[in-house]
C-alpha cells in the first residue's frame, strides 16, 4: 500500500514537471504570445495589446505566471484555442475516446498475438514459423508505420475492398446500436493492425525467449515430473512467467505506442488526438497541440502506474518485494 | 562472467589457431560478424544507401523539385526518356526523388544518433558510476523524458521553432536518448565493483580517466548495438516528421515525399510505396546490422 501511495506521488511531480515543460516551451518560443492572440482576433493598437496582456496575465512577473498556469493546468484548464474558439479541454475531451479505443485495441491485439505466437515457437522451435518470427520482427521494426498503413489501405480498402478505408463510422450510417458497434470495429480494423503489428512483432519474439527459459527451468521439470499434463504445465504454470516481460515492456513503449497512432490517426482519418493534432499544427494553434502534449503524457503516466499494478496481481514476488 | 579476454576454451583457441593471428575480442567479433549473412547483406546495403545519398544525385543529375515529364507517369514507361521509377502528381521525377531523398534523412539521423547517444551516455554513467542521489535525481530525468510521446513532442519543437535540418535534428535527438542512458547505466553498476575497475582506482586513477579508460571500454558492445537500434529510431522518426509536413520544405526527404503525395496514392501508387520502401529498405539494413553485431559480441554464441 505504502509502494503505491509513492508511486502515486512520483506521478504527480510528473505531472508538474510535464506543466513546467510547457510552460518554459511557450517563454522559450520564438514570437510574443499577444502578438497571436492579437492577429488571431483581428486588429492590433497598442492599447489592445495591453488589454490583452492584462487579460491573459502577460504583463505578471514569470514566476506569477509559472504559479499561475500550473494551477491553472492542474484544475483542468488547459488554456484556449486560438483558432477555435473553445477551450482546449472540451477539444481534447472530444477526441481521447478514439485514440484511447484506437490505442487499447492495437495493444491487445499485439499482447494476445505476440504471447500466443511466442508460445507457439517456442514448444516447436523447428517449425517453420519459428524463423518466420525473427524475420517478421526485423520487418516489421523496420517499416514506417504510415507507410505500412497507406499500402494496407491500397490493398484491403482499395484493391479487395473489404474493408473501409478511413474514418471512424460510415458517414451514411443507420442501425441499432449492435449495427454500430459493427461499423466502428470494421474502421478499427486496418488502423489498429497496422499500429499494433510493429509490437506484435517485438512481443512474439520476446516472448518466445522467456517461454524457452522458462520452460527449461526446474520448477517446469517438476511440474511435468509430478505428473501434469502437457497443457497445465504450459498455460498454467509456465506462461504466467512469459506475459511479465511482455507487460513490462508494453508499458514502458506506451508513449511510442502514442506517438505512433498520432501517424496511424493521420492516414486512416481516425478522430482522435493524433488528427487533432495534426490539424492544430498546420494552423499553428499552439496551445491545443501543447494541451494534446500534456494529456499524452498524463496517459503514459497513467499506464505506466496501471502496468505496476498489474505486475504486482501477475507476479507475487513484487508484491512481497515491496 | 567470464572475460572474453582471458577466454581460453577450447573453441576459442581453435579460432585462434585458425587464424593464426592473436585474436583479440574485436577480431573476433569481426569474425563472427562476417560469417553472418544477414548482418554482410545488411552492411552492404547501408554502404550502398550512403553512396547513393553521397554521390547519386550528382551522378544521375536531375532536380528531384523539378518538372520533368507527364504526371502520373508509371514507372517502367515504355516512352524512350521517361524517368525508371515514374513521375509524382506534379510530373517531379522519382527516380531522383528517391536518390535525392536520402541525404536529408540521414543526415538529420546521423547528428540526432550522435547527440541522443552523447547524452545518454553522458548522463547513464555518471548515474551508475556515482550512484547515490546523483543517480536518483538522473534517473527522475530520465523518466520524465520517457513519459513524454517522442514524436509529439519533436512536433511541438519543430512547429514552435523553424523546422530546419538541426531543429529536427535536436528534437529527435532531445527525446531519443533514454534507452541508451538506461543501458549506460545498467553497464556501469554492473562494471563499477569489479576487480580490475578497484585496480585502476586503487593505483590512484582519477574518477573521469576510470569512467572514460576503465568501465566504458568494457560497456561499449552492448551500447554499440543500442546505437543501431537509436539510428533506426531516429531514421523513422525524421521520416514521420516529413510524412506530416514538419520537415524543411527547401530539401526533398522520402517522409515528405510520401506525405505529398498520399492524396494521389489512387492514381500513381508508385509515388507513395517507393520511397516508403526506401526508408523501410534504409533502417532494415541498419536493423541487419545490429542484429549481427549482437551475435558477433556475444561470447556465449561465439564459443558453440
Amino acid at each position: 500500500m505504502r509502494a503505491v501511495i509513492a508511486k502515486l506521488g512520483q506521478a504527480l511531480l510528473l505531472i508538474i514537471a510535464v506543466i513546467v515543460l510547457n510552460f518554459l516551451l511557450i517563454q522559450i518560443a520564438p514570437g510574443d504570445p499577444a502578438d497571436v492572440i492579437a492577429s488571431a482576433s483581428g486588429g492590433t493598437t497598442p492599447e489592445i495589446m495591453a488589454e490583452i496582456r492584462a487579460q491573459y496575465g502577460l504583463d505578471q512577473p514569470l514566476w506569477t505566471q509559472l504559479w499561475n498556469y500550473t494551477t491553472q493546468m492542474l484544475r483542468g484548464d488547459l488554456g484556449q484555442s486560438y483558432f477555435l474558439d473553445q477551450p482546449v479541454s472540451s477539444l481534447i475531451a472530444a477526441r481521447i475516446g478514439p485514440t484511447i479505443l484506437l490505442v487499447l485495441s492495437a495493444l491487445l491485439f499485439a499482447i494476445v498475438g505476440g504471447v500466443f505466437i511466442g508460445v507457439f515457437t517456442a514448444r516447436r522451435p523447428e517449425n517453420p514459423v519459428s524463423h518466420g518470427v525473427t524475420i517478421f520482427s526485423l520487418v516489421g521494426y523496420s517499416m514506417p508505420v504510415f507507410w505500412t498503413g497507406i499500402i494496407l489501405v491500397l490493398l484491403f480498402a482499395i484493391r479487395f475492398d473489404v474493408l473501409p478505408p478511413s474514418g471512424m463510422t460510415d458517414v451514411k450510417f443507420s442501425g441499432g446500436l449492435v449495427a454500430k458497434v459493427i461499423d466502428i470495429a470494421e474502421h478499427l480494423l486496418l488502423p489498429a493492425f497496422t499500429l499494433g503489428v510493429i509490437y506484435l512483432a517485438q512481443y512474439s519474439r520476446l516472448s518466445r525467449a522467456t517461454m524457452l527459459e522458462v520452460l527449461g527451468s526446474d520448477y517446469v521439470r517438476t511440474a511435468r515430473a509430478k505428473g501434469l499434463g502437457e497443457r497445465t504445465v504450459v498455460y498454467k504454470h509456465a506462461l504466467r512467467n512469459a506475459v511479465i516481460p511482455v507487460v513490462t515492456i508494453a508499458g514502458l513503449q506506451f508513449g511510442a505506442l502514442l506517438s505512433g497512432a498520432l501517424l496511424v490517426e493521420t492516414v486512416f482519418n481516425w478522430p482522435g488526438l493524433g488528427r487533432l493534432a495534426f490539424d492544430s499544427l498546420l494552423r499553428r494553434d499552439h496551445p491545443v497541440l501543447l494541451g494534446i502534449l500534456f494529456m499524452s503524457a498524463l496517459l503514459v503516466i497513467i499506464a505506466n502506474l496501471l502496468t505496476d499494478l498489474a505486475y504486482r496481481l501477475i507476479d507475487p514476488r513484487i508484491r512481497v518485494g515491496g | 562472467m567470464a572475460d572474453p579476454m582471458i577466454d581460453v576454451s577450447g573453441a576459442a583457441l581453435l579460432d585462434a589457431a585458425d587464424d593464426l593471428v592473436a585474436a583479440s575480442p574485436g577480431r573476433q567479433a569481426l569474425a563472427m560478424f562476417v560469417r553472418n549473412r544477414a548482418a554482410v547483406v545488411g552492411f552492404v546495403l547501408f554502404v550502398l544507401i550512403v553512396f547513393m545519398t553521397l554521390f547519386g544525385p550528382t551522378l544521375y543529375g536531375v532536380d528531384p523539385f523539378k518538372i520533368v515529364w507527364a504526371p502520373h507517369t508509371a514507372p517502367l514507361d515504355t516512352a524512350d526518356a521517361a524517368p525508371l521509377l515514374g513521375t509524382d502528381y506534379l510530373g517531379r521525377d522519382v527516380t531522383a526523388g528517391i536518390i535525392g531523398g536520402g541525404r536529408a534523412t540521414l543526415t538529420v539521423a546521423a547528428i540526432a544518433a550522435g547527440m541522443s547517444v552523447t547524452i545518454g551516455l553522458v548522463l547513464g554513467s555518471l548515474a551508475g558510476f556515482y550512484g547515490g542521489w546523483v543517480d536518483i535525481v538522473l534517473m527522475k530525468v530520465t523518466e520524465f523524458f520517457q513519459v513524454l510521446p517522442a514524436l509529439l513532442f519533436a512536433m511541438v519543437l519543430v512547429t514552435l521553432f523553424e523546422p530546419g535540418v538541426w531543429t529536427i535534428a535536436f528534437a529527435i535527438g532531445v527525446v531519443a536518448w533514454p534507452s541508451t542512458a538506461r543501458l549506460t547505466r545498467a553497464e556501469f553498476l554492473r562494471l563499477r565493483n569489479l576487480e580490475f575497475v578497484k585496480a585502476a582506482r586503487a593505483m590512484g586513477a582519477s574518477d573521469l580517466r576510470i569512467i572514460l579508460r576503465v568501465v566504458l571500454p568494457n560497456a561499449l558492445p552492448p551500447l554499440i548495438v543500442s546505437t543501431t537500434l537509436v539510428v533506426g529510431v531516429a531514421i523513422l522518426f525524421e521520416a514521420g516528421l516529413g510524412f506530416l509536413g514538419l520537415s524543411d520544405p527547401n530539401v526533398w526527404s522520402w517522409g515528405q515525399m510520401i506525405g505529398s503525395n498520399r492524396s494521389y496514392f489512387l492514381t500513381s501508387w508508385w509515388s507513395v510505396t517507393l520511397p516508403g520502401m526506401a526508408i523501410f529498405v534504409t533502417v532494415l539494413s541498419i536493423s541487419l546490422i545490429g542484429d549481427g553485431l549482437q551475435d558477433a559480441f556475444n561470447p556465449k554464441l561465439r564459443e558453440r
